[in-house]
Formats: structure tokens, C-alpha cells, sequence
């Protein structure tokens, strides 16, 4: 299953645009669209870089549908690093995939913490049992984390869910605040302003940094709603102070 | 030890960044003016990376428990050492029981102050810069000790000769590289993007600068893309972002221009009402 995959990658070059972003930075784009076929390459491309070891790449970054390679000196000659890109782009599929983690985490859409339940319900004409199924049924894929440390962005929200972002957002979102914004949806990991409709609460730490891994989740890795109780959520919350909770995950091929 | 008897406007600890964490959204950080901040280091012989004090605008009060080499550079703050007013860029020797009071700021609008072998805070995430999700502190306050090295024979200052660069605190020309959506503006907006005078507004800081001045914006947003610091934003209203040390690692609205390091650097020591202009290389 796993080399039929690579196989077919294999015969998918998607046309990459490169550019001088910074000084010390290139930017490659994929086409604009946000799809789970580009974010695969895009990891892919990221994770081959990542494993030639390149003394002068200082950082990688990603997102949708882009990389951003940042290098330990001024850019001189942009073309010949562009040009080493893009070789390293055709080379890319002899890196042999790492394993992502599918994560269940649990969800309270208890009313006391889904504020927007009732707006979207009204304004989709969709029961509310019936968002926290549409919300809670789909696996969704980490494309990236950015926004906040330990915000992660996820792919995969049903379209009957797509709903605009506030026109004036809320001052303080709680820690934990599960949200949709437009096409998108995810877990705010920190007390913040934000213009998302909020749905939900997480009880799980997104990012604690005096951790050897801050954020347990990467870009690549799948998420799964577990939808609970109020009563559930609390226990779960005794269990992370002291401790003593394990977030359930199983390994997935990428 | 380093004692904070009255904490200024927004004082931080602050070293060259954090690198290899931008993969969980964690921003770089580090001192807004690199130019001033290793100058001061470099006066003392201190590396590169070793961790000032940045101050901005109005800087604190500070009482010395032990005795250490100092460097201010940067804004000039009217920093006094007991009451005697003391120059920037040189080095001074500090003993017990010294107060270092910061006054009236002459020009620039951030300083750093370098301690001889760098501020001893805690190092999260391979770095001492404070920032507000990752380290315990957010910002200097009232009462806190700033740990620093003790004098011994093996810590001495260097007295290194510098170059100090007197343009820094009045280049108001950005240099600039075109952003990746610069071309989709049309010729118009390009031509007020790179002649125009904008204004910083009072909604700057260490995350990003604000402008007064608005511009037609004709594009749509874009799927949430990377930036950096010195990526300059153009929002759907038409103002003008342009992102700093603290900003976040990916957005969502076109990025028209790329400053330079050397001008984030020049930026930085601009204040509130002043006039910059975007210069393409």
C-alpha cells in the first residue's frame, strides 16, 4: 500500500515557483489550493531537506502550500540555490517516509463552552447534534502549526460546516477553545483574541514549552474528535493535572 | 545580580532569537536592533548571542548586588550611573550597591544594555528571549533579579575597537525586496507602495509596526502563507503591516515587500509619528 503510494507520487511533479524571499530565505509554491495531495508533497520536499542534512539550511518552515527555506548566510547568487532546489525536488522521492500518528483528542461541546453553537445552528438550519457529528466524525490532517505556538492547522472540515469568521472578534477566546473559521477549524492552545466560532473545548495542553517536545503533534499527523461529556471533560482535566492522562494515538502510514 | 527597583515602558531580556522552533508556531524573537544590541556586546567582548537588556522609549531603574562591566548601546536614554550621566557605546565598571537610572530619551527609541558575559536568565527552548507563551517572564517588572556572571580573572572586557555606524538612528529609507504578491498589485498601488511617506502609528511593537496611511488594496487575501520578520502585510482595509522580531510564523494577507535585516534593524529605532518610506532595491 505504501509503495504503491510513493509510486504514485512519483509521477506527480507539481509545477513549483521559487523566489528570493528575505536575504537568507527562498520560497517555494505549490499551486494555491489547500489539498491534502499538495501538503503530502509539500512534507515530502520538507522532509527529504530535512534528511540531506544541508549544513547552510539554518530552518524549514511550511504551510499550505509553500516552503520557506531559510539559510545560516546572505543569499549572493540566488539562481544557483534555486537550482540545487530544484534538483533536490526531483530527488525527493528516494526518502523513505517517517510514520505520522493519528491523535484522538477529546472534544466537550457542552453548551457552557460552545457559544456559537446556536448561530450556526440557526443559520445552516442544522441541529446542533448534528454539527457535533458532522465535526467529530472526520479525520482530520495537521497541515501545519502557526497563529499561535501550538495552533494547529487542520484540513478536512465538512463543507456543510464552513462558516465565515466574525466580523468582530472576541477580545479573549477560553484556552482549549474549539472553533471554525471558514473552510477551516482548530484549537485555540492558549487564552487569545480571535475572530473563530467557537464550538467546543479541548481539555489538552497544545504546548508546554520546558517539554522535550512542546506540541505532541507535527505537521502530517491526523487528529480525531472524541466528543464528551461535561463530566467526562472534568475527569479529564483531574487526570492532566496529576498527570496521569495518555492522549490515546495510533501509528499511521503517512 | 541585577535588581529592578522600577521596570520602564517594556524592558525584556532579549539574545539573537530562537531558531528550530517556528515548526510549532513559536516565534524567533530576539532583540528588535541587531546592529545596536551586538554592538554592545561586541564593546565588551561579549559574543554575539549572549543576552542584554532592551528597553524602549523609557528604561528602568536598576540596582547592581555585585560588581560587573557595562555597555550601553542604541537609543540614547540619558542613562545615569549614581547620578552621573553616562555615554553610550563605552564601557563603564559598575560596583556594588551602583543604581543605573535611565532619563530622557535623546534619539533612537530602543537600548540595550550589556552586562560582560551577557544576563544569566532561564533559557527556554535554546533561548533567553522573552516572549509571552514560552518563558515564565513576559516582561522585566518591579522586584525582579536578573542573575548575571561573577567577576573573576577569567572574565574580563575586551576593549575591542568598533565601528559605530552614526546613520542608524536616521535612516528613515527602508531598503525592501519585493514580496511574493507584489506583482499581483497593479502599477498604481506599486508606484504608492515604494513613494509614499507612511506614518507609525501607536499600535507598533515588538510583533509588528502600523501605519496611519491607507492604501487601495485590490487583492483578496491568500491561503495562509509564511512570513518573517520584515514581511510587510497589506490588509483587506489597505494598511500597511510590516512584522517584527515577535511576530508569528505564518498569515494570511499578501505580502507586498521583504525589508532588509539592516532595515528591520532601522525600524526598530524609529518611534511613534515618525515618517519611513519603502526604498527598492
Amino acid at each position: 500500500m505504501l509503495t504503491l503510494f510513493i509510486f504514485h507520487e512519483k509521477l506527480m511533479n507539481f509545477e513549483l515557483s521559487y523566489r528570493r524571499f528575505s536575504e537568507q530565505s527562498i520560497l517555494v509554491e505549490w499551486p494555491q489550493n489547500i489539498d491534502e495531495f499538495i501538503l503530502k508533497d509539500v512534507l515530502l520536499f520538507k522532509q527529504y531537506l530535512a534528511t540531506l542534512d544541508v549544513k547552510s539550511i539554518l530552518q524549514i518552515n511550511n504551510a499550505y502550500n509553500s516552503l520557506l527555506i531559510i539559510y545560516n548566510f546572505t543569499i549572493d547568487d540566488v539562481y544557483s540555490e534555486i537550482t540545487e532546489l530544484k534538483t533536490h525536488y526531483r530527488q525527493r522521492n528516494i526518502v523513505k517516509k517517517s510514520n505520522s500518528k493519528l491523535f484522538k483528542i477529546p472534544v466537550c461541546y457542552d453548551e457552557e463552552f460552545g457559544l456559537d453553537l446556536e448561530i450556526i445552528s440557526a443559520e445552516k438550519q442544522l441541529p446542533i447534534s448534528q454539527i457535533i457529528a458532522l465535526h467529530s466524525q472526520v479525520v482530520y490532517t495537521v497541515f501545519f502549526i502557526g497563529f499561535l505556538p501550538g495552533f494547529l492547522y487542520l484540513g478536512g472540515l465538512d463543507k456543510q460546516l464552513h462558516f465565515p469568521r466574525k466580523k468582530n472578534p472576541r477580545q479573549v477566546i477560553k484556552k482549549g477553545a474549539v472553533a471554525i473559521g471558514g473552510q477551516q477549524t482548530g484549537i485555540y492552545p492558549n487564552v487569545s483574541p480571535g475572530g473563530w466560532n467557537i464550538i467546543g473545548n479541548c481539555p489538552l495542553e497544545f504546548f508546554i514549552p520546558k517539554k522535550e517536545t512542546p506540541c505532541f503533534a507535527s505537521a502530517g499527523d491526523k487528529v480525531k474528535f472524541i466528543p464528551v461529556s461535561r463530566l467526562d471533560y472534568d475527569d479529564i482535566v483531574v487526570k492532566i493535572n496529576s498527570g496521569n492522562f495518555i492522549i490515546e494515538n495510533e501509528d499511521i502510514d503517512g | 545580580m541585577v535588581e529592578v527597583l522600577k521596570a520602564g515602558l517594556f524592558d525584556t531580556i532579549q539574545d539573537l532569537g530562537r531558531n528550530g522552533y517556528q515548526d510549532l508556531g513559536v516565534p524567533i524573537s530576539g532583540v528588535m536592533d541587531r546592529y545596536a544590541a551586538t554592538l554592545a556586546n561586541s564593546i565588551l567582548g561579549n559574543t554575539a548571542d549572549a543576552a542584554v537588556l532592551e528597553s524602549v522609549l523609557v528604561g528602568p531603574q536598576l540596582k547592581f548586588t555585585q560588581e560587573i562591566f557595562i555597555c550601553i548601546s542604541g537609543a540614547d536614554m540619558s542613562v545615569k550611573l549614581n547620578d552621573i550621566e553616562i555615554k553610550t557605546n563605552s564601557i563603564y565598571k559598575v560596583e556594588v550597591g551602583d543604581i543605573i537610572k535611565y532619563g530622557k530619551c535623546k534619539y533612537g527609541c530602543r537600548a540595550y544594555l550589556a552586562v560582560l558575559g551577557g544576563f544569566q536568565t532561564e533559557i527556554v527552548m535554546r533561548s533567553r528571549s522573552m516572549y509571552k507563551e514560552v518563558t515564565a517572564l513576559s516582561r522585566i517588572i518591579k522586584g525582579v533579579e536578573l542573575p548575571i556572571l561573577k567577576l573573576n580573572t577569567n572574565l574580563k572586557p575586551s576593549f575591542s575597537a568598533v565601528k559605530i555606524d552614526n546613520n542608524h538612528f536616521r535612516m528613515t529609507q527602508l531598503n525592501v525586496l519585493k514580496g511574493p504578491e507584489f506583482d499581483k498589485l497593479n502599477v498604481d498601488v506599486q508606484h504608492k507602495l515604494l513613494h509614499t511617506a507612511f506614518t507609525i502609528n501607536k499600535d507598533s511593537n515588538r510583533m509588528a509596526y502600523q501605519f496611519d496611511d491607507t492604501l487601495e488594496n485590490p487583492l483578496k487575501g491568500i491561503i495562509t502563507s509564511l512570513v518573517l520578520p520584515g514581511t510587510v502585510q497589506l490588509t483587506p482595509a489597505g494598511k500597511l503591516i510590516v512584522l517584527m522580531r515577535d511576530a508569528q510564523i505564518t498569515g494570511g494577507y499578501p505580502r507586498v515587500l521583504q525589508l532588509t535585516e539592516k532595515s528591520i534593524n532601522n525600524l526598530s529605532q524609529q518611534l511613534i509619528g515618525c515618517k519611513i518610506a519603502f526604498k527598492c532595491e
